[in-house]
Order: structure tokens, then C-alpha cells, then sequence
């Protein structure tokens, strides 16, 4: 057996970036819809309190709400925290407070941001109000943040009508989290084999199958696969499909056939394009071996060896 | 009803960075270890149940390449929660007093070290009026402790940051005996509070460390509980509960759903002599005793708790497996595990286990 050599890890960033976009039901409409006209909404419960920010069901008794209210911009921090080291995508860059604020008129507390010189300047009791974006465009962050603020306090909350022009009916919600992806032990190995043009599996010390590309363990044995096997480069086309529409990103004429080839001595077929023949004349059993293209990483597609086709009962395992 | 029991349990070494092993392969020794401890083969298992977090991973389906640790071909009866194992128990144990199973094999696992967790977490929030704040997860938490400090304020009692701070040094001093555990040791309460905070009011002892880890338990049923383990842990009651989703909503200063928890699976009808309880953050060690009613009688943490290793995802199935072990090892006779998930004890789980007086 090959003892296995101890990788270097390998690790690549990894970004994943999306932007949700979520309808809105008629109170959160509403809600954002009046944060862009400085309009701040909270909804009746049925037992009379007034929740802001207002949801479409209580979630005491899970009735369903629609019963708008106008609360006032002003309010009373209920607990606070101060974050001196403000990180991406919070509403502040400079240090400042998190807090929940219970708006004059409201009985729950909304989660913001508190614009403070510093952590002496914040308490729970203290006295606020809303700083409003410049630009707003119907979401939470219409709100800047909150300042304090010694001026009258707002009244009981007003019943309103919910109803503006042009209302917000949906919201999207970029999201993006940095990653650094470490591919662990086997792969790591697979990755440093294949930069060398080299394919190499793993064999279970059990079943003694060869996996390619190996992850680490037997899945059917549930073992750690252990002794590394070069396979390939050559190899059977067990199953294919022929491939019509063009991806996006994706410069490769269709239509073109992607294909399971077995790697001579694989336990299993990995998949890979199929190239240098008509799609039309790809089958089963066609032999091939990998073409790596210039400084790439790994095989650019498979192309016919020439060799005669594999008998269907050195493959029919393997589809 | 039938009696179920934990039968084994094991668990990873919990590190801050784990980059040269996969999900699999950090996992797999864990499955390794307790199927050995009661001689069974991954194909024996009649129900596996897992828990994990794509966020975590960075990645779709990031459970399924685990499966392969438990030799998932030919097929397996198997179940995921995207959520603590704890929960992936309690599927498991719902599966074994139905009669359908007679053992479950429950693993977690989470890998903090690839991401930023504290902005990973933020993804659990409400889409629409918290998450496009991004508040992290230790400033969620330091609200809370805030909201605590205020409110003991007025009651004249103690939950000071000292009272926080003792609450770390406890945990991790006892994780010296805990050679799974991240971080270990501490200097005295007094000396933490020189440090400075992290988000305030919270210091970084107040927090638990991030970290990769993984764990995994063995149920059985009955007759094969007993032939399984000389001392197995019953499983009497386990519940589970959940708060309001808006912070704002909730008084944060207590954990109702915890009591009901604890209550509903028979907490209050005999005392225990341990707990482990997953309180990721001092604050929370100190609502979380006083909704269980633990008194100075019970030892609380001895492996050091989630403040001596919170790996995601895997924290709450370890305070189970770490009570049943003290059960199996004679060390208790009965004690309460709990086991939280999301933002400020959002979502609680409480059970009763116990050994048989032999
Ligand atoms: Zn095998």
C-alpha cells in the first residue's frame, strides 16, 4: 500500500453572494411603504396592544392582523450594547449601539441602531428618536439609526389607513459571506495530483473499491478511503447526454455531450465533457482519455483514444 | 411507553480551525467511536438522524457528502435537521418510542473556521426588519446580558458582570478535565474584569469560542439499551419549545420556553444532580438556572460547557451526550441536559435522563 502523503491544505476563497427578493404582505407593505414617507406603523393586537414593528399574526395568540396604527418617531431604549468595532453592512460605520426602542404609542421594542458619542452616553430608560435616511426607498434601513433626544414625548398611537401611493410590495435583500473553502485531506490530495496532470483515487481498505474523485470516505462502508490509486488517464464512456442549451458563462458550442467515463481501475465514473468527435457518434464504450489544455488545472474535456470499444461487461457496473 | 436511552456517545476534539480535514473526515473517527462502544456496524443502525447547517458550510446539501461516514449505500432510514443535533435526538428518540426503530445513530457536526460566524448567523434572522441590519450574534446576546444586568439592577440581587464573569471561570476551569474541550482555564472572576469588552456589555470570557467540532450518540430501545451499555442513560422526558420570533417581543431577561420545556418533560418532579446546559454566553447560564430552578446543590457544566467549545450545531447534542456519559460512567443518577438554538435562547430543548440504581 502507498502510504498516503500528508497534504499541505489547500484553500481557495469562496464567495457566496445572493440577492433575495421577498414579497411583502399587506402590514410589512405597509410598514416600509410608510418608513418612506417618515410614517411609522404598528399593528393592534385584538387584546389592544400595539406591536412595532407591526406582523401579520400575534404571536401570542396567532390571530391575524390588520388593525394599523401610527406610532410616534420617538422612544425609550429598553436594553443596549455598545459595538466599538462597527462590521460590514451595519447601519453605522463608527462605533455605536444596538439597541431596541420602544416607539411612544408601541408596546414591543424595535432592533436598531443608536448614534452615540460613546457607551457613557447610552442607558436603558434613555430617550430617542429617529434619524431618517436621506434616500428612502421603502425598507428598515430607511431608518439611519436613532439619536438621543430630550423633546416631548409622542402621544397614543393613531389608527391609520395603511394605504399610501405607490406602495412597496417587495424587498430584495443582497446577502454576501466570505468563506475560505478548505477541501480537506482527500480532495486536497486529489487537487495537487490533478495539477500534475495525474488522477488519482482513493481505495477503501474494506470493500477495496477505488473512488475517484475520492472525499474521504467508503460511503459504503463508511471508512476513511486511505490508499491512493492512479487511475486513467484513460477510460469508457459508460452513459452520456447530449447537451442543447448553451449556459450562461459557459464558451462551448452546442450542442456537445456530457458523459459517466470509468478511469481504468475507477470503482466508479466521474463526469466530463466529451470533445474532438461528433456529438452524434458518441456511445457507449467509446474509449477516451483526458486533454488538459494549456497551464489548466484539470482535464478540459475527454477525446477518443482510438482504441476499440470496451465490451459492455467491463463497464455495466460502473453506469 | 417504551424506554429509550442513550447507549453512547463521543465526540471530536473541538479546534478553532480544522482546514486540512473535510466535514467527513472530522466526523467519521466520532461515528468510529461510538459505534464501537456498543459493537455495532453502520448497517445495524435502523434510523440515523444528523444535524447541520449549510450557512456554516458555505454550501447546498453540504450534509449529504457526510452521509458517506455512515456507509449510506446500500440505502440507510435517515433524517437531517438544519439545526443542533440535539433536535436530530429528538427525532431519533420519536422514532424509538414509536416502535419503527429499535437503534439510532444521531451525529452533528458544524465547522465554524471557514466563515465569519458571527455574520453567518445573522442569516437566521428576520429577513425583513434584522437581517438587513446585520447584527452579529454576540451583539444579539450582549442585549440581553444588558436587559439582565438592568433588571437585577432593580431586584438587588447579583447578576452583576461579576456574576458573568464567575460564570466563566467556573466553566473553563472545569474544562481542564475535559480533554475534548477548546478552550481551558481561567484566572479568577476579579481578574477577568480587566479585560475589555468585546461588544459591551459582554468581554470576550463572557463568549464562547468559535470553533469546528462534531459528536455523535447511540440510542436503543429497552432489552437492547441494557445488553448495549452496563449503565444506560433513560431518556424520561425531553421537550421542546420556541420564543416569539421578534426580540422585541420577548422579555429577554427570561426563558419562558425553557420552563415549559422543562416542565412538559419532567424537570420539577425530582431533583437532578447535574446539568449541562448550553448557555453559549454567561448571561445566559444565570436565566437558564433560574427557569430550571437549579439550585447550589447541582453541579452545572462540569465538562465546561459551550464557553469551553461551541461548535456550531454540535454544542446541543454534547450536552446530552455529556449528562448521559456521567450517567453511564456512575457519576450521576439523574440529570437535565438542554440544549438552545438561534439568537438569544430563541429555541430551547430540555431532558430528564437517568441510570438505573444498580
Ligand atoms: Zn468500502
Amino acid at each position: 500500500m502507498t502510504p498516503a502523503p500528508s497534504p499541505e491544505v489547500l484553500q481557495a476563497p469562496l464567495i457566496v453572494e445572493f440577492p433575495f427578493t421577498r414579497s411583502l404582505g399587506p402590514v410589512q407593505s405597509a410598514f416600509l411603504t410608510g418608513l418612506r414617507t417618515r410614517t411609522v406603523l404598528g399593528v393592534r393586537t385584538t387584546d389592544g396592544r400595539v406591536l412595532m414593528p407591526p406582523v401579520e399574526y400575534d404571536p401570542v395568540t396567532a390571530d391575524e392582523l390588520s388593525d394599523l396604527v401610527e406610532v410616534a418617531p420617538t422612544g425609550t431604549v429598553t436594553t443596549w450594547a455598545w459595538n466599538p468595532a462597527p462590521r460590514r453592512g451595519q447601519p453605522l460605520d463608527t462605533p455605536f449601539a444596538w439597541v431596541l426602542v420602544r416607539l411612544d404609542g408601541a408596546d414591543t421594542a424595535l432592533l436598531h441602531v443608536l448614534d452615540a458619542p460613546g457607551p457613557d452616553a447610552v442607558r436603558t430608560g434613555m430617550r430617542v428618536r429617529i434619524r431618517w435616511a436621506g434616500e428612502r426607498v421603502g425598507a428598515i434601513t430607511d431608518i439611519a439609526c436613532f439619536e438621543p433626544y430630550d423633546g416631548a414625548e409622542g402621544g397614543e398611537a393613531v389608527p391609520h389607513s395603511g394605504e399610501f401611493t405607490d406602495p412597496v410590495t417587495g424587498i430584495v435583500a443582497p446577502a454576501r459571506l466570505d468563506y475560505t473553502y478548505a477541501p480537506g485531506r482527500a480532495q486536497s490530495r486529489y487537487l495537487k495530483a490533478l495539477a500534475d496532470h495525474t488522477i488519482r483515487g482513493e481505495r477503501c481498505p474494506s470493500c477495496r473499491k477505488v473512488y475517484v474523485p475520492p472525499r474521504g470516505a467508503c460511503p459504503t462502508c463508511g471508512v476513511a478511503t486511505d490508499e491512493q490509486v492512479e487511475v486513467g488517464p484513460r477510460g469508457t464512456v459508460t452513459t452520456f447526454c447530449i447537451v442543447n442549451i448553451k449556459a450562461r458563462n459557459l464558451d462551448i458550442e452546442v450542442p456537445y455531450v456530457y458523459a459517466h467515463i470509468a478511469l481504468d481501475g475507477a470503482g466508479l465514473a466521474l463526469h466530463g465533457r466529451v470533445g474532438g468527435i461528433p456529438y452524434e457518434q458518441v456511445r457507449m464504450g467509446l474509449r477516451v482519455e483526458p486533454v488538459w489544455s494549456e497551464d489548466s488545472r484539470y482535464p478540459d474535456h475527454y477525446r477518443p483514444t482510438g482504441e476499440p470499444d470496451a465490451d459492455y461487461d467491463t463497464y455495466k457496473e460502473l453506469l | 411507553m417504551r424506554e429509550v436511552a442513550i447507549v453512547a456517545f463521543g465526540q471530536s476534539d473541538h479546534r478553532r480551525d480544522s482546514a486540512e480535514v473535510s466535514e467527513v473526515e472530522m466526523l467519521m473517527p466520532v461515528l468510529h467511536e461510538v459505534l464501537d462502544a456498543v459493537g455495532l456496524r453502520a448497517g445495524e443502525i435502523d434510523f440515523t438522524c444528523s444535524g447541520s447547517s449549510d450557512y456554516l458550510a458555505g454550501r447546498a446539501f453540504s450534509f449529504t457528502m457526510a452521509l458517506d461516514g455512515v456507509g449510506a449505500w446500500p440505502p440507510i432510514s435517515e433524517s437531517h435537521v438544519e439545526m443542533d443535533g440535539a433536535w436530530a435526538l429528538y427525532e431519533a428518540w420519536t422514532r424509538l418510542l414509536t416502535g419503527e426503530a429499535e437503534t439510532a445513530l444521531v451525529y452533528s457536526y458544524g465547522k465554524s473556521s471557514p466563515g465569519d460566524l458571527r455574520e453567518v448567523l445573522t442569516r437566521q434572522l428576520d429577513p425583513y426588519y434584522v437581517a438587513p441590519l446585520w447584527p452579529d450574534s454576540v451583539s444579539l446576546a450582549a442585549l440581553q446580558a444588558q436587559a439582565l444586568l438592568d433588571a437585577e439592577d432593580a431586584e438587588d440581587t447579583v447578576a452583576d458582570e461579576r456574576a458573568l464573569a464567575a460564570v466563566a471561570a467556573r466553566s473553563r476551569t472545569a474544562a481542564e478535565d475535559n480533554p475534548h474541550a477548546q478552550v481551558t482555564g481561567s484566572p479568577p472572576p476579579e481578574a477577568l474584569l480587566g479585560d475589555p469588552y468585546l461588544v459591551r456589555p459582554l468581554r470576550r470570557h463572557d463568549c464562547p469560542p468559535v470553533g469546528d467540532g462534531a459528536a455523535a450518540v447511540v440510542l436503543a430501545a429497552g432489552d437492547t439499551a441494557r445488553r448495549l451499555c452496563h449503565r444506560p442513560a433513560w431518556i424520561r422526558g425531553m421537550d421542546h419549545r420556541t420564543e416569539a420570533h421578534s426580540l422585541g417581543v420577548r422579555d429577554l431577561t427570561r426563558s419562558p420556553s425553557t420552563r415549559l420545556a422543562a416542565e412538559r418533560a419532567g424537570a420539577f418532579e425530582a431533583p437532578a444532580d447535574l446539568a449541562e446546559l448550553h448557555a453559549p454566553f454567561t448571561s445566559q447560564e444565570l436565566i437558564l438556572r433560574r427557569e430550571l430552578g437549579l439550585g447550589e446543590g447541582v453541579r452545572v457544566n462540569p465538562s465546561g460547557g459551550a464557553l469551553a467549545a461551541n461548535p456550531m450545531m454540535a454544542a446541543g447534542l454534547i450536552r446530552l451526550g455529556e449528562a448521559a456519559a456521567a450517567i453511564h460512567r456512575g457519576a450521576a443518577d439523574r440529570a437535565l441536559a438542554h440544549a438552545t438554538s438561534g439568537p438569544c435562547l430563541q429555541q430551547n430543548l430540555v431532558a430528564v435522563l437517568e441510570g438505573d440504581v444498580l
